[in-house]
């Protein structure tokens, strides 16, 4: 489908479906946000409010005023640019989309913190420091799919992952009484259920979506047994403390936030940076996606395909049994039914919105992570009902994925079986 | 010629299926026995009296099993709740099914369900009508509420090529919130409480019932019908299994793939929407936000299990509904935790789904038969 215009100075203007339907997309996105950023403007008269960068220090305030005009006004000219199809591509409108998230974000906050009329009002506390702690686990379960789907592999069953992850490490630190070794049962767990995965899928071609939901299923029967099983106080682990790292945690805003965390989040830092580096700087990476996008192509040249494959599974597993370790040592304790509470399926999401890239992955993982924060937050005050805060994560994602990251181009490979012959 | 070796196949597929049933019942039975008291305090004197200990092990294992079969098919009661259980898993089971066909995997049944219980259930308790009129109206109040529900993933996927495995969990939680948010407001509260509890659904919208099972469950075997005709002989149903192998064939070949994945979720949604109907309108229960509990995910393991095709799909909804209220009876009766049904469930599927593995665990001689689902992955 081509529309071919000829414009005044006899230049032919040559536009294809798919750029028509990026405009409107970006039309309508924009025109949203614009509306929005107009009303909280305009139904916010006290645009003072009151914060708090952490959570031991002082209340300041803020006169967001000019903010919220400000805001409109970027959203105003994103929704121009959008209207004579000038929003570049590339990083410079990677730049204008997160610019306009940011305003929206922005005035959305004045405008909730705002107009409060009693005596002493809730500040906004700083939510970076949560964000870090709520992505945590969303950022492994995306680092596992990203590695298992790199290769090849469709990984539906982070959430199962996670949830034997949380079991485990529960178990494993209250037998041991470490929350430390809880992590090790997380991780060991994680492995194991990986092991299922990577017998079935690879050594017998199973479909891989349907094996995901059937792990799911089992790792939630199975966790649900043996919670209803074993005697309650092998399920009353220690949770992991706080360690500040010296120095680092002193910088302002920056320090509290990403160096005042517990030992699961520096992991998460180094399974980030690890598996950006493995995938894309060493010669495993390499090969990995090589076998994920080509898997007959690399049997040529001498790669064993289920081989890799097997070690992307594995150490994928690896990574998501720790993010499950979050759900218990990692915050609250003791293992309750269904303790992920769907937080593998968002880590799946995740990953497709970060276009099977561990970076593009964390980002999308730490979109999630600070609306989980800011719906949290925002509990307190009554401007919307909190039923419908708790969407908004999820409406986010949606806004986005239909917006924004439309079709994706996954691994060519990626839940293709490979029978050598 | 041919359909001596069609028998031959068939023969070759349900040895495969049995073997798959067998493997699952003998790891669910290691579990019995490792969870039944008497079989524990036997292990001490495992080697001095070994006896003892697989005495009591089948006693265990046998007991367990035998509590299930009666609770789910040993009296008229009792098959009267596996059929009631049933009725909601084969139809939000059909409406995976229905999807998987078109190539969209359909995880948002819970959530379609969620909305068409809402909407429907509303028109059940806060309309006054008389009796079919009601009834009809409060069915078609949960079938538009779940097309509404998968119509949006669909379109979402067809206009802007969002993923649908993305769009249905996300909706899934927002569907959730919604029905949350509802039930905090009077409209939806019984009057004089302050619980997230709706009224109790009219008598003139509820499904008559008969022998004490209500008619819904025809209307869910009717339904099944249904698919398998829109699915194997109508031209829709080409469409969609064509779009479904390749959607750029299918593209080539003039069909719309736009139409399809929009037209497939609206069906799928509304499917949906009629096991939502089994819920509040033939069980009769009033809204709370436990209401689905999780049979909108059970449904995608029951569509796998039968494979994605109608008559498998009725089969499996049947089986995990037999499996659940067996399972119930069984902790009742017998102490077996009822949560190892849902191990057992995920085991069955499992091997059933794995062919390959059942063959080469049993020894089977390759005679084609037991094949996989289509293994596909995330591009469409």
């Amino acid at each position: 489908m081509t529309a071919a215009a000829i414009t005044e100075e006899g230049t032919v203007d040559i536009r294809d479906r798919a750029d028509v339907v990026r405009q409107i997309r970006q039309l309508v996105v924009f025109a949203i946000v614009a509306v929005l950023t107009l009303v909280f403007w305009l139904s916010t008269e006290d645009a003072v409010i009151p914060y708090r960068l952490g959570e031991g220090e002082d209340v300041s305030t803020f006169d967001g005023a000019v903010a919220l005009v400000l805001c409109f006004l970027l959203a105003l000219v994103a929704l121009g640019l959008a209207a004579v199809n000038r929003v570049p591509r590339g990083w410079a409108g990677t730049l204008i989309y997160l610019a306009v998230g940011l305003a929206f974000v922005l005035s959305f906050l004045i405008w909730s913190y705002g107009d409060q009329m009693t005596e002493t009002p809730t500040a906004l506390l700083n939510p970076l420091p949560g964000t870090v702690r709520l992505s945590t686990p969303l950022i492994l379960g995306a680092m596992a799919g990203c590695l298992c789907e790199r290769a090849g592999v469709i990984n539906l069953a982070i959430e199962g992952q996670m949830l034997v992850g949380a079991y485990f490490a529960a178990l494993a630190a209250t037998v041991v009484s470490s929350a430390t070794f809880g992590l090790v049962g997380g991780l060991v767990a994680g492995v194991a259920l990986s092991v299922l995965l990577g017998f079935f899928a690879l050594r017998y071609q199973m479909n891989q979506v349907v094996l995901g939901v059937v792990l799911i299923a089992l790792a939630t029967g199975l966790t649900d047994f043996l919670l209803s099983q074993l005697p309650r106080e092998l399920n009353e682990p220690e949770i992991l403390q706080r360690i500040a790292i010296p120095v680092l945690s002193d910088i302002p805003l920056l320090g509290p936030t990403l160096f005042d965390q517990n030992l699961l989040v520096y992991l998460m830092y180094v399974a980030v940076a690890g598996s950006t580096l493995l995938l894309f700087e060493t010669r495993w990476g390499l090969r990995v996606r090589a076998v994920g996008e080509h898997p007959k192509a690399a049997d040529t040249v001498g790669i064993k395909v289920n081989r890799l494959r097997w070690q992307a599974v594995l150490l994928g597993g690896a990574m998501a049994g720790l993010g499950g370790a979050y759900f218990t040592v990692g915050s609250t304790g003791s293992f309750d039914s269904n303790a992920s509470a769907g937080n593998g399926f968002i880590a799946l999401a995740a990953v497709i919105m970060g276009r099977w890239h561990p970076i593009g992955a964390t980002l999308s993982a730490c979109l999630f992570g600070f609306c989980f924060t800011l719906q949290a937050q925002l509990a307190f005050l009554d401007k919307i009902p909190g039923e419908l805060l708790r969407a908004s994560p999820y409406l986010v994602t949606l806004i986005a994925v239909a917006g924004f990251v439309g079709r994706v181009r996954p691994p060519a490979a990626d839940g293709e079986p490979y029978v050598k012959g | 010629m041919s359909s001596l070796r069609m028998t031959a196949g068939w023969w070759a597929s349900a040895k495969v299926t049995l073997a798959a049933f067998a493997i699952a019942l003998l790891i669910g039975a290691v579990l019995i026995a490792f969870s039944d008291e008497d079989v524990v305090e036997t292990l001490p004197n495992l080697f001095t009296y070994p006896g003892d200990f697989f005495v009591a092990a089948a006693d265990a294992i046998g007991s367990s099993y035998w509590a299930m079969l009666k609770g789910s098919l040993g009296s008229w009661h009792a098959i009267a709740s596996t059929l009631e259980r049933s009725a909601p898993l084969i139809c939000a089971g059909l409406g995976v099914t229905f999807a998987f066909r078109a190539g969209l995997f359909n995880i948002g049944a819970q959530g379609q369900m969620t909305i068409a219980a809402l909407i429907g259930g509303y028109v059940a308790f806060a309309w006054q009508l008389p009796a079919g009129l009601h009834l009809l109206c409060a069915l078609v109040a949960c079938l538009i509420g779940g097309a509404l529900w998968g119509g949006v993933a669909g379109v979402l996927k067809a206009q802007a090529g969002a993923h649908e495995v993305i769009t249905t969990i996300m909706l899934n939680y927002v569907a959730a919130s919604v029905l949350l948010y509802a039930l905090s407001k009077d409209a939806f509260q019984r009057p004089g409480s302050d619980n997230a509890l709706s009224p109790q659904p009219l008598d003139t919208a509820r499904f008559p019932s008969i022998g004490g099972v209500h008619l819904g469950v025809l209307l869910a075997l009717l339904a099944a019908v249904l698919v398998w005709w829109v699915l194997d002989r109508s031209t829709l149903g080409f469409e969609l299994r064509a779009v479904g192998a390749n959607p750029n064939a299918a593209r080539t070949a003039g069909m719309s793939t736009t139409v399809v994945y929009t037209v497939a979720m609206v069906i799928a949604g509304a499917l949906a929407g009629l096991a939502a109907a089994m819920n509040v309108l033939g069980e009769g229960n009033a809204l709370s936000p436990t209401l689905v509990g999780s049979i909108g995910f059970d449904a995608i393991t029951v569509a796998l299990l039968g494979r994605a095709s109608p008559v498998g799909t009725v089969l499996a909804g049947l089986l995990f509904g037999a499996m659940s209220v067996g399972g119930v009876a069984m902790q009742a009766s017998v102490g077996t935790p009822k949560e190892l049904t849902a191990v057992i469930q995920a085991l069955i599927v499992l091997f059933v789904a794995a062919p390959t593995f059942v063959k080469a665990l049993m020894r089977f001689k390759d005679q084609g038969g037991g094949t996989t689902l289509l293994a596909k992955g995330w591009g469409a």
